[in-house]
């Protein structure tokens, strides 16, 4: 088990731009969440001094397009990818380089009748483009430019036997789902429309016998859901329902000693995405040497603070 | 990403091989994105697009491009022919995409899209559904995508229930079948029954099918979560209500006067009897219902008495946000002038008489309730001793507690709920079902745990159906003829043992039913009430009434609104990070929450809803000693767009601090605090107790020293 090797995770993150392998290439649609991911985990672990800030930002508003940011240069416009942008931003504090009221219309552009909101012009409709909405127009603190009521009716009607979220109304509770729709009400004060009780058992039960946590019922243990369990239950203050020393355990077992990173479980290949959710994991379980990190705003909670009770805006 | 295997580095023969795959990638990709800038759609830049996507179906903006191109396409095709058979091919492009990925969203929404326009057969979408679900029963984009073709074809719910049926006995342990069966049943009986409460028929048959996959394996996790939901569709007792309210139905009030015109209402329909309760700006009358609702008011609450000004009252919904609240509180101004000393008014309340109280799930409030209660108005009494603290702060130790003893003929508190009801309870078939339902599940559980002794699911649901027999059989109104309190209890300390991972779930289980048998009649109830001899106490020494429930290891709180008359709580020396749900208690005035694990002043949010707390005791908790708090989004602020303005949280703070400065102003700004004790936390240093004084202008007494 033993220590969070800081060190290597550090070099594994400064790394991972320049890799030209198969694997790296697959995921150059979405290097803007993975950009998000790997400058966020290195901020928790205090070292974002390693990165060159003015470059990042060059790069992300190379992305930006008259409607949102795409997940890299050239690709087409996103919702998912103009949350990471904006939290990159708001992570380096460099929001003023941004139109926040051309952003937020792009936003609101995309809300549905119903309250939903779809990813982009192609319509696909999920309640992860409902948390990226309000999380990200309220970064903007712009939340008041969409119908707050209906998006936060909407994501209640995908509410389930079990006290989860689904992506869509009727579709089945998966704690990646739960928790964008959990923080969703979390960032909108909605936050009775959750059964704390029922939802928390739900998730506390997600906890297997390696001490790993799994997303839903009978499925694998696996680091992400460290995060995505972890800050749900966070929001809704009922943490103390899982063993929070085996799942340290877990995510500590799940890191590459000799290269850095971590992957999904123990002795598998290792990626940005699965080291940033683990090491937020740590931060959540309060690890040493870790910054906290919101569980809504899956920031630091440093930058969260700085947006919301710093100088007033 | 998930599900590889780590390389090891000295692997360089597939080094070369991957690297190779990786140039191919990214000469398509090169050329892909070239036709897509110059919106090039031809046949030949279709298939590159194709194989592109075959080998990595998540790039989005390929699959926009394949859109863009079928719009064109659109745009100068009109023979219905052709068109299918591009869209056809578009089919089969999503279908390869899928091979390669099952669960590329992309691919899935190119899908939908595509049929959406009409051309394509729905039915040839069910036999490949078919075929998707059969390799992996538990896809949600399969199935999701299944309900969105069944919407549009129209298929009856029956149809697709029995697919349903088909995917649990093909396997008992397929989540996603039975939570897709959950849908489907609650859409047919809400279109069958107008969503009131289920067929008696149609359950009993759930039970039985669930049955069989309990029986089959009895550590399943499905069948159990599904059965959990079964009872939760019948057993929540007779649907939401009116719980209590204070004053009680059928108590009296006596009220005093002191020359300033406050009041001082005695209720000796409480253990606290004697004891007065001092309110200067009105008495207020809380309902407390099993719920959160909005919409209480003047129109729907009406509240009559010769005493009472004609104007409209306010309601408050006691609760962290806006509208909702199981509590609800007004405040009744009487005139301290123009009345008749010596004489008895009533004051009448019904609730629900007229439409426009609104369930969370958007539902009226359907359950119309009658109270009443009397106040006798004493001519002006009291001198006022300028009391709440002013020569002596309160002494919050043991030392000077000593048994209380109640009056046997007072405090009937379990009459009150009996008539409160206008239309009486529930109808009678709807309880012989549940009864029979709740005895035959008991008897499952039962024969469950004879074969698997240490089964923490049947154990766990066994608690539970105990819990919900007790509640039925006695209903709340009767709490003290609870009858497996003791098996549950022991339920869930063997539940601690066989399933140490969630020990604090099974704890705070534990102190839920603890507290419902401490507050169930007043047998129980006994032993937790003291008296103190009053120092610094109301009014001249005289002793003031506690309820001290401290040490019993409480780690969560309930049972709460059976506690609305409470004045002055002890719950010191417990397990307790949270105090939700403490807000109902209207009436506090002292509260001890010493020795506890409170970790953030955020965990004191419900405290800021009680306007009547002047003594608070937070002494020897964690405040400060954790870097994580879960509290940040349960209590109005900036973080969640609540509309406090910023003014209130922004101000001289440094960047240090600033965490702590709006944590302290969300905790206790408006409260009227008279004494506050927080030694023994580590977040107690100079910075944090300057703070706490300039928010509470009314602070006179900080850890024992006077502030001034």
């Amino acid at each position: 088990m033993g220590e969070l090797e800081i060190e290597k995770h550090t070099q594994f993150i400064m790394s991972v731009e320049k890799k030209k392998d198969f694997d790296s290439m697959v995921m150059e649609h979405l290097r803007m969440s993975g950009a998000y991911w790997g400058l966020t985990t290195l901020d928790l672990m205090g070292k974002l001094d390693a990165v060159n800030r003015e470059e990042v930002v060059s790069w992300v508003l190379q992305c930006q397009h008259d409607c949102g940011f795409s997940g890299n240069v050239g690709h087409d416009p996103h919702i998912l990818y103009t949350l990471s942008a904006i939290q990159i931003l708001a992570l380096l504090d460099k929001l003023d380089t941004i139109d926040a009221d051309k952003i937020s219309a792009y936003i609101v552009g995309l809300q549905q009748e119903d309250g939903s909101f779809a990813g982009d012009e192609w319509g696909e409709i999920d309640t992860r483009f409902s948390y990226c909405a309000v999380c990200c127009l309220s970064i903007l603190h712009r939340l008041d430019k969409i119908d707050v009521g209906k998006a936060i009716s909407y994501v209640a009607s995908c509410k389930n036997f079990d006290g989860g979220f689904g992506c869509t109304p009727g579709g089945e509770s998966h704690a990646g789902q739960i928790f964008c729709c959990v923080s969703a009400f979390a960032i909108s004060g909605a936050l009775t429309h959750v059964d704390r009780d029922l939802l928390g058992w739900w998730l506390c039960e997600r906890q297997v016998k390696s001490g790993g946590l799994n997303g839903r019922p009978e499925k694998l243990a696996d680091v992400c859901y460290s995060w995505w369990v972890l800050s749900s239950l966070t929001i809704i203050e009922r943490v103390h329902w899982i063993d929070k020393e085996k799942l340290k355990t877990f995510i500590l077992d799940c890191q590459d000693k000799e290269h850095g990173g971590i992957s999904d479980r123990p002795d598998d290949a290792v990626d940005v995405f699965h080291t940033f959710f683990g090491i937020a994991g740590l931060s959540l379980l309060e690890y040493p040497g870790l910054k906290p990190i919101d569980p809504a705003y899956a920031l630091p909670v440093h930058v969260v603070d700085r947006l919301f009770f710093g100088q007033p805006h | 990403m998930h599900g590889r295997p780590r390389k090891s580095s000295s692997d360089g023969g597939s080094q070369e091989k991957d690297m190779a795959k990786a140039a191919g990638l990214q000469s398509l990709q090169t050329q892909f994105f070239k036709n897509h800038h110059e919106k090039i759609y031809t046949k030949e830049a279709l298939q590159l697009n194709a194989k592109l996507l075959e080998i990595n179906p998540d790039i989005y903006t390929a699959w926009n491009y394949r859109k863009l191109a079928i719009k064109q396409l659109l745009e100068s095709e009109s023979e219905s022919a052709s068109i299918k058979q591009s869209l056809d091919e578009e089919l089969r492009v999503v279908e390869r995409a899928l091979k390669r990925n099952l669960t590329s969203y992309g691919a899935w929404h190119h899908r939908k899209w595509v049929i959406n326009m009409g051309y394509s057969s729905l039915d040839h979408e069910f036999q490949l559904l078919d075929q998707l679900l059969k390799a992996d029963s538990r896809n949600f984009n399969a199935w999701n995508y299944r309900r969105f073709v069944a919407d549009m074809k129209k298929s009856r719910d029956e149809d697709e229930l029995k697919f349903t049926t088909k995917k649990i006995n093909e396997n008992f342990s397929n989540y996603s079948a039975w939570h897709n069966r959950s849908a489907i049943l609650s859409h047919m009986l809400k279109n069958k029954y107008g969503g009131i409460s289920a067929k008696e028929q149609e359950m009993t048959e759930e039970y039985e099918l669930v049955r069989q996959a309990l029986f089959t394996d009895t550590e399943d996790q499905s069948g159990w979560f599904y059965h959990l939901w079964l009872l939760g569709q019948k057993i929540a007792p007779i649907g939401p209500k009116l719980e209590m309210s204070w004053p009680c139905n059928g108590s009296q009030l006596v009220i005093d006067f002191n020359e300033q015109s406050h009041a001082y209402v005695s209720d000796f329909d409480t253990p606290f009897g004697t004891d007065h309760c001092m309110f200067s700006e009105g008495i207020p009358l809380v309902l407390h219902f099993s719920e959160p609702v909005k919409g209480v008011n003047a129109s729907t609450v009406s509240v009559n008495s010769l005493l009472l000004q004609s104007e409209s009252l306010v309601w408050r919904p006691i609760s962290p946000h806006g509208l909702q609240a199981k509590t609800w509180v007004t405040l009744l101004k009487l005139p301290s002038t123009n009345f008749r000393a010596g004489e008895t008014y009533t004051v009448q309340i019904r609730v629900a008489d007229t439409l426009g109280i609104i369930l969370l799930n958007g539902y009226n409030f359907a359950c119309p309730t009658a109270l009443n209660f009397s106040l006798d108005i004493h001519t002006m009494t009291i001198r006022s001793t300028g009391g709440n603290f002013e020569t002596v702060p309160l002494a919050w130790e043991a030392d000077f507690f000593f048994p209380l003893a109640i009056d046997e003929n007072k405090f009937p508190i379990e009459l009150h709920l009996d008539s409160l009801s206008i239309d009486g309870s529930g109808n009678q078939e709807n309880t012989r079902w549940q009864q029979e339902t709740l005895d035959r599940e008991i008897k499952v559980c039962r024969e469950l745990l004879e074969i698997e002794m240490d089964s923490k699911w049947a154990k766990l649901t066994l608690a539970r159906l105990l819990i919900a027999q007790d509640m039925l059989s006695g209903g709340s109104i009767l709490r003290n003829k609870r009858m497996h309190t003791d098996e549950v209890l022991q339920l869930f300390n063997d539940l601690i043992e066989i399933d140490p991972s969630h020990a604090e779930y099974y704890k705070d289980q534990f102190s839920l039913i603890l507290l419902d048998k401490v507050s169930s009649g007043k047998q129980n109830l006994q032993e937790y009430l003291w008296d103190s001899k009053g120092t610094g106490s109301l009014s001249n020494g005289e002793r003031n009434k506690w309820l001290r429930l401290h040490g019993l290891s409480l780690s969560r709180l309930g049972s709460l609104e059976q506690l609305l008359w409470v004045q002055r709580l002890d719950i010191s020396h417990n397990r307790l990070q949270s105090i939700d749900g403490l807000e109902a208690l209207q009436l506090l005035g002292c509260l001890n929450l010493s020795h506890n694990l409170l970790a953030n002043f955020t965990a004191l949010g419900p405290l800021r809803q009680i306007k009547t707390l002047r003594a608070l005791n937070i002494a020897d908790n964690k405040i400060g000693a954790h870097t994580v708090n879960s509290t940040r989004f349960s209590f109005p602020s900036a973080l969640n767009n609540s509309s406090i303005s910023n003014a209130d949280t922004t101000r001289d703070a440094d960047e240090e601090n600033l965490e702590i400065s709006w944590e302290i102003t969300i905790a206790f700004k408006g409260l009227h605090l008279r004494q506050l004790d927080i030694a023994g936390n580590p977040a107690n240093d100079e910075k944090c107790r300057r703070l706490l004084m300039k928010t509470l202008p009314s602070l006179k007494w900080l850890d024992g020293t006077s502030v001034n």
